[in-house]
């Protein structure tokens, strides 16, 4: 075996496309994440940031192009082999995404119990462990979801998204509708827990000081391609309209925000 | 007249794809059942739910239906002497037809709105995506036990309606058309077939899958935010409600035609 050989990427996107209709969201993707790596994609709204995640999560099935995790294809991949893939994953979905039907504790678990079929005594001890490391007491975990503000709700699902401990964590939007101090509660809690679990995550936003403060790597999608990526500390200073642009909130530029008369 | 046409043909394929993606959905579902992981806890509590609390609303509607039923035969057959028949006309109609079709959309406004409203918000709300990036199906999870419960659950219901009706027409004909208690249950008993049961509690489970099915199919494929789940629960009460109909004529053929 070649000692030179290149890393296999952990996750892999070539030439990706997805259409809604006549309109289409990803015009071939190509974007890659090593071992990790911590990922943010930034781009306006409706430039197909989470179309792009749900793909590689295999929510949506892409039109075209490939989607490989640790070398191996996903796209059209069967039932239960996705199945099992999945367990690698953890994902922290924009509204949180809490059942609610279920306790606290019963949502951080639910994977374990029903994904990994572990016992509901150690699943509930572990669920209880994960609240305590994003800050939340015993109690919080009896309470129901609606019960919870909108930071709380944040850190119980990522609670749940950290809960089997996954390869690879998918952070959707993880800072949208928190206050600034909130926001930065979700930041430093996102940083110290990846970087302690040491996985690789790929995050989407459109928060600048989220994605300054989390990513090793930005990349930044427009109208369905990767028109720039670079080492976070690169975003200053390229001289690329688009991230210029979107960096400095600017109206002016090259992105075109479509506005509709009424 | 060639537009008029391609109208007609663009509906109609409109119509076959719609139906192959609910043949589809429901084979998902249940192909699911087929290996584990199984969730008894979940097709117990939908039961309940389906089952239990429906009794209120199906008895009463059954309570009222055969004494309306009683009052207005004898109203009608009073006019030949035949007043005798209220009795049969009573136990046979609320067997075969009445109690599992008034069973049927009283479930599709209860159960199959809040099936399609709760599935269709766990949609719009990311709880479907979030399910299967916890390694769980959502077509077993969800689906599949409302499906089971509305299938196992409607004929026990429609049972109990049965006994219900019967005895709402016995009540009108003993109190207010003053026939003998004795003659009305020998009249009752008399012509009453197994059959007449057995097709009645055959169409209630079928009628319990249509509901269920609609309910799990527009919720799960609601879109859009609020709007889009109120357009899943009357889509799901108003096609389990035109299905039930639809499908109860041609199960009375295969029964008695």
């Amino acid at each position: 075996m070649s000692s030179d050989a290149a890393p296999v990427a952990k996750i892999a996107v070539r030439g990706v496309e997805k259409s809604f209709g006549a309109k289409r969201v990803l015009d071939g993707v190509e974007i890659g994440c090593g071992a990790g790596e911590s990922l943010v994609i930034i781009g306006g709204s409706g430039t197909g940031k989470s179309v792009l995640i749900k793909c590689i999560l295999g929510l949506m099935r892409p039109d075209a192009g490939s989607i490989r995790i640790d070398g191996e294809e996903t796209v059209g991949m069967g039932r239960t082999t996705r199945a099992n893939l999945m367990l690698k994953f953890g994902m922290l979905f924009q509204g949180s995404a809490l059942f609610d039907s279920l306790s606290v504790w019963e949502n951080v678990a639910f994977g374990l119990i029903q994904g990994r079929g572990m016992p509901r005594q150690q699943a509930r001890e572990i669920a209880l462990q994960k609240l305590a490391a994003v800050g939340l007491g015993a109690e919080v975990g009896l309470l129901s979801p609606a019960e919870l503000s909108g930071g709380m709700q944040k850190r119980v699902a990522l609670a749940r998204a950290i809960a089997a401990e996954p390869e690879i964590l998918f952070f959707d939007e993880p800072t949208t509708g928190l206050d600034p101090i909130m926001a930065d509660v979700i930041n430093r809690l996102i940083t110290d827990l990846v970087r302690g679990l040491g996985v690789t995550t790929i995050s989407i936003t459109h928060d600048m000081v989220s994605a300054r403060k989390i990513a090793d790597r930005i990349a930044m999608l427009h109208k369905g391609r990767i028109v720039w990526q670079g080492p976070t500390a690169e975003i200053d200073r390229t001289d690329n309209p688009f991230v210029d642009q979107f960096v400095h909130g600017r109206a002016e530029g090259p992105i075109e925000m479509e506005v509709r008369a009424a | 007249m060639i537009a008029f046409l391609a109208s007609v043909g663009a509906a109609f394929l409109a119509f076959l794809a719609a139906a192959g993606r609910l043949v589809m959905f429901a084979g998902g579902a249940l192909g699911a059942g087929l290996t584990p992981p199984y969730y008894p806890r979940l097709i117990l509590r939908q039961i309940v739910y389906v089952g239990y609390f429906s009794l209120p609303v199906v008895g009463l509607t059954a309570l009222f239906t055969g004494m309306v039923l009683a009052l207005q035969s004898y109203t009608g057959f009073a006019r030949f002497n035949a007043e005798g028949a209220i009795a049969t006309v009573v136990v046979l109609s609320v067997t075969r037809e009445l109690g599992p079709v008034i069973a049927g959309l009283m479930v599709a406004g209860r159960v199959g709105a809040a099936m399609a409203a709760e599935i269709g918000t766990m949609r719009v709300t990311d709880q479907i995506d979030a399910l299967t990036t916890l390694s769980t199906d959502p077509l077993r999870y969800l689906v599949l036990p409302r499906l089971l419960a509305g299938l196992l659950t409607l004929p026990a219901l429609v049972l109990v309606a049965d006994i219900i009706g019967v005895f709402g027409g016995f009540l009108v004909g003993t109190y207010k058309l003053n026939f003998n208690p004795a003659t009305y249950l020998t009249q009752t008993e008399q012509y009453l077939e197994t059959m007449d049961v057995v097709s009645g509690l055959v169409k209630a489970a079928v009628f319990g899958f249509i509901v269920a099915l609609m309910g799990c199919y527009h919720g799960y494929h609601s879109r859009g935010g609020a709007e889009g789940v109120g357009q899943a629960t009357t889509y799901a009460v108003v096609s389990a409600s035109i299905l039930i109909l639809l499908s109860n004529y041609f199960l009375t053929q295969a029964f008695f035609a």
